[in-house]
């Protein structure tokens, strides 16, 4: 009984503020677990249930309890700071606890009495019963721990796709073990200074989430290396927008990607620059496709060195582009319509077009008798035309005839 | 309370055809118009975030007059059934596709969203038959049949005329016809079989080879001709071999340059959708076009299960006649001059 009042004045004696916060009690039990030797008596038996919940289920967040601390603590944190008379109960609670241990260790845990649940207790008592959350250890999605934990619950408000990223495997558990202040804030803070918009910052999240994990050091340094490379502060934030994984990279492999692509495509640093802040993503894939595609277009189709030059600078996606469809298409440019290498070259996004759209449109210029693609002939249509307008605009303009027309004219194919 | 997600998925329910281009996969197709109808879903605005109970430290009103902060709860959005939490409302829609069309071939393949995929399996099982024009080529005979595999003859086809082509196309039919008779499993010595030979309504029920209903030259510029063909149970590989046997009982060879199938039963080239019209207002439209051809096969589909085979199978051919329509006319036409024909000319092969 004595025990009992004990815990009964523990509860007294922290005011009513304290008592408020919820997590926070979990907090505190969690803490007085890392300072002291036994605690309070009636966080005993949670312990205890905590310790034999075996982990089941994909995601294992078993460190989820020793991570807390760091997630709680902010909570506390905040509360101290929101309320002043907080620092001196916690002091006193410690006090208590001390005094606690002594007794607990006298009289040993048989002697631990209880109150019983029926025992009507006072309206302030009442309020004062501190519930700990029930937050799984762990879970197949992160739906049970959005709410309780602020960098989850602050990352759906900046427009991250917490279902997306729970998909991948141990994103998940990373995401709920980050703290928001000592890890996502700085880096969030680092890419809104860099110029991403903040309309960006969800999308590229949810594509990179590991840009949170990498150390600010080395974003910076790799930043840094490309603004020596002359990149410009804009180009770099569009860059970033464009290739969430960009800062992932060390600045070795970007200087070894960049150096590449000055090399091969014999361009200059200027236009190479041009290149990489249009399509980022050649920095971060592996080279081998982007050589095969280049030999291809050497050696299959026999473009010279100059037209690769211009294709590239004009329609950089072709470094990337499936070999198989890219063949596909000049073959059929090429062969079926009869266009010379020279006029590919001037319009390199007919490469870049779906092959079912040239297919049908020529075509259907073919049946029509319009299909005239030497510019020194009259009537003369440019690939660009062909293939960059939409049906309606294609259908009056370029074919002179009716949407329905070419409709009924697909359906002959 | 229905949300507009729902109402919209509902009427998701039902057969439609589309047109398939040539070169394409039918997987392709099946996974684009999911993944648009699923879009377009998905696009719907989600519900209001559902409210949670939670206690927050609020300051007291003016009463006490003290800044004390006490524990009050309070309805707030809870993010736990925010979109980007749970995910998207939809992650499936069943779309499935009617007889398949291989890659090299192009044409009307029919597709059943939801509930029609029942309708899809009555529309398989009931022998409808299928319209296909297919173009040959004289003077090459390919190991696939098609004209874009390996070659592995050559042979001059100078002396091939129309009318000769017209003569084996109708021996071809003639075979045809017979197979049509002797799969329609009934007695052919009743008067019952008789009436309905008269009619036309003999038909193979149950499993049968594919059996060519109609075949006819539309168009002859040698090296290139045009064959229409009605059939039943056929695959597009044996309508290829069709061409090369054809090229073969002509003395020469020849390999098809195309296949493409104008009708699937009681579907349509005229209503098929083209590729620009794959999204999910005009599906739905094309489903409620649709939706009283569906309904009869349905029916039909009831009658063959509980009725007897053979009351169910004049039943459902004439419904099926009826559907047709226009083409139901010329399957007539076509069947009545050749088979005179064929009168005629097994006489001078036998004798």
């Amino acid at each position: 009984m004595q025990l009992c009042r004990r815990c009964v004045s523990l509860l007294l004696s922290r005011p009513l503020l304290s008592a408020a916060l919820q997590p926070s009690t979990h907090t505190l039990h969690q803490r007085s677990h890392h300072i002291l030797l036994q605690p309070p008596v009636h966080s005993l038996t949670q312990r205890h249930s905590r310790e034999t919940w075996t982990p089941c289920g994909r995601r294992n967040l078993s460190d989820h309890q020793a991570a807390s601390p760091d997630v709680y603590n902010n909570k506390t944190d905040l509360a101290e700071r929101e309320a002043e008379k907080h620092i001196v109960p916690f002091e006193n609670l410690n006090v208590h606890q001390i005094s606690n241990q002594e007794s607990l260790s006298d009289m040993g845990l048989d002697a631990v009495v209880r109150p019983s649940p029926l025992q009507e207790i006072s309206e302030e008592e009442a309020v004062q019963i501190q519930v700990p959350s029930a937050l799984p250890p762990d879970s197949f999605t992160l739906k049970p721990y959005v709410d309780q934990s602020e960098t989850l619950s602050k990352l759906v408000q900046l427009g991250v796709n917490l279902w997306e990223l729970e998909q991948r495997p141990n994103v998940g558990s990373m995401l709920v073990r980050l703290d928001f202040h000592a890890d996502v804030a700085p880096k969030l803070l680092f890419l809104k200074d860099l110029g991403v918009e903040e309309s960006k910052l969800g999308t590229i999240l949810t594509k990179n989430p590991f840009i949170l994990t990498e150390s600010l050091d080395n974003l910076e340094a790799r930043v840094s290396y490309l603004k020596t490379k002359k990149f410009s502060q804009e180009s770099v934030a569009v860059m970033v927008s464009k290739a969430p994984y960009l800062l992932n990279f060390s600045v070795e492999r970007l200087d070894n990607r960049l150096g590449f692509f000055q090399k091969q495509l014999g361009l200059s640093a200027e236009k190479t620059r041009n290149v990489v802040t249009r399509l980022p993503k050649l920095l971060c894939r592996s080279l081998e496709p982007i050589k095969e595609n280049l030999k291809v277009c050497e050696l299959e189709f026999g473009f010279r060195g100059n037209e690769i030059q211009h294709i590239v600078t004009t329609v950089p996606k072709v470094l990337i582009a499936n070999k198989r469809k890219l063949t596909q298409i000049f073959d059929f440019v090429h062969n079926t319509m009869d266009v010379p290498h020279s006029l590919i070259a001037k319009f390199p996004q007919v490469l870049n077009a779906k092959f079912l759209r040239i297919k049908e449109r020529h075509l259907f210029l073919e049946y029509l008798g319009r299909a005239q693609y030497q510019p020194s002939q009259p009537n003369y249509i440019s690939l660009d035309r062909l293939v960059f307008l939409p049906d309606d605009v294609f259908c009056s303009d370029v074919a002179l005839a009716t949407l329905e027309d070419f409709e009924r004219f697909q359906k002959t194919l | 309370m229905t949300t507009k997600a729902a109402r919209l998925f509902r009427r998701m329910d039902g057969l439609f055809a589309v047109y398939k281009p040539q070169g394409v996969h039918w997987k392709l197709i099946r996974d684009t118009i999911e993944s648009n109808l699923l879009k377009e879903l998905n696009s719907c605005p989600p519900p209001a975030p559902q409210l949670a109970v939670k206690f927050q430290l609020l300051s007291s009103g003016e009463n006490n007059g003290s800044k004390d902060l006490i524990l009050s709860p309070s309805m707030l959005p809870s993010l736990a059934n925010h979109p980007l939490v749970k995910g998207p409302q939809f992650h499936k829609v069943h779309v499935g596709v009617g007889h398949r069309l291989d890659a090299f071939s192009s044409g009307v393949l029919v597709l059943g969203v939801g509930k029609g995929n029942y309708v899809l399996e009555h529309l398989c099982k009931s022998h409808v038959t299928r319209d296909y024009t297919l173009e040959g080529e004289f003077g090459r005979a390919t190991d696939d049949f098609s004209h874009t595999t390996r070659v592995i003859e050559k042979t001059t086809y100078d002396h091939v005329t129309q009318d000769k082509l017209e003569r084996v196309l109708a021996m071809i039919q003639g075979a045809n016809q017979k197979a049509l008779i002797t799969y329609s499993q009934m007695d052919l010595r009743t008067q019952e079989a008789y009436e309905l030979a008269v009619k036309g309504l003999l038909y193979p029920h149950g499993k049968s080879p594919p059996i060519l209903t109609g075949l006819r030259c539309i168009h002859f510029n040698p090296p290139h001709f045009t064959l229409e063909v009605q059939c039943v149970n056929e695959t597009q590989k044996y309508l290829r071999k069709l061409i090369h046997e054809v090229g073969l009982e002509l003395r020469s060879s020849a390999v098809c340059s195309g296949v493409r199938r104008t009708r699937d039963g009681p579907f349509k080239a005229e209503n098929a959708l083209t590729r620009q019209h794959w999204t999910a207002d005009c599906i739905i439209q094309a489903i409620a076009h649709f939706r009283k051809t569906t309904r009869k096969i349905r029916k039909s589909g009831m009658y063959r299960q509980t009725d007897g085979q053979l009351n169910s199978s004049a039943k459902i051919q004439e419904q099926i006649r009826s559907e047709i329509g226009q083409s139901d006319q010329e399957h007539v036409e076509l069947t009545s001059p050749t088979f005179d024909r064929i009168v005629d000319r097994v006489a001078p092969g036998t004798g």
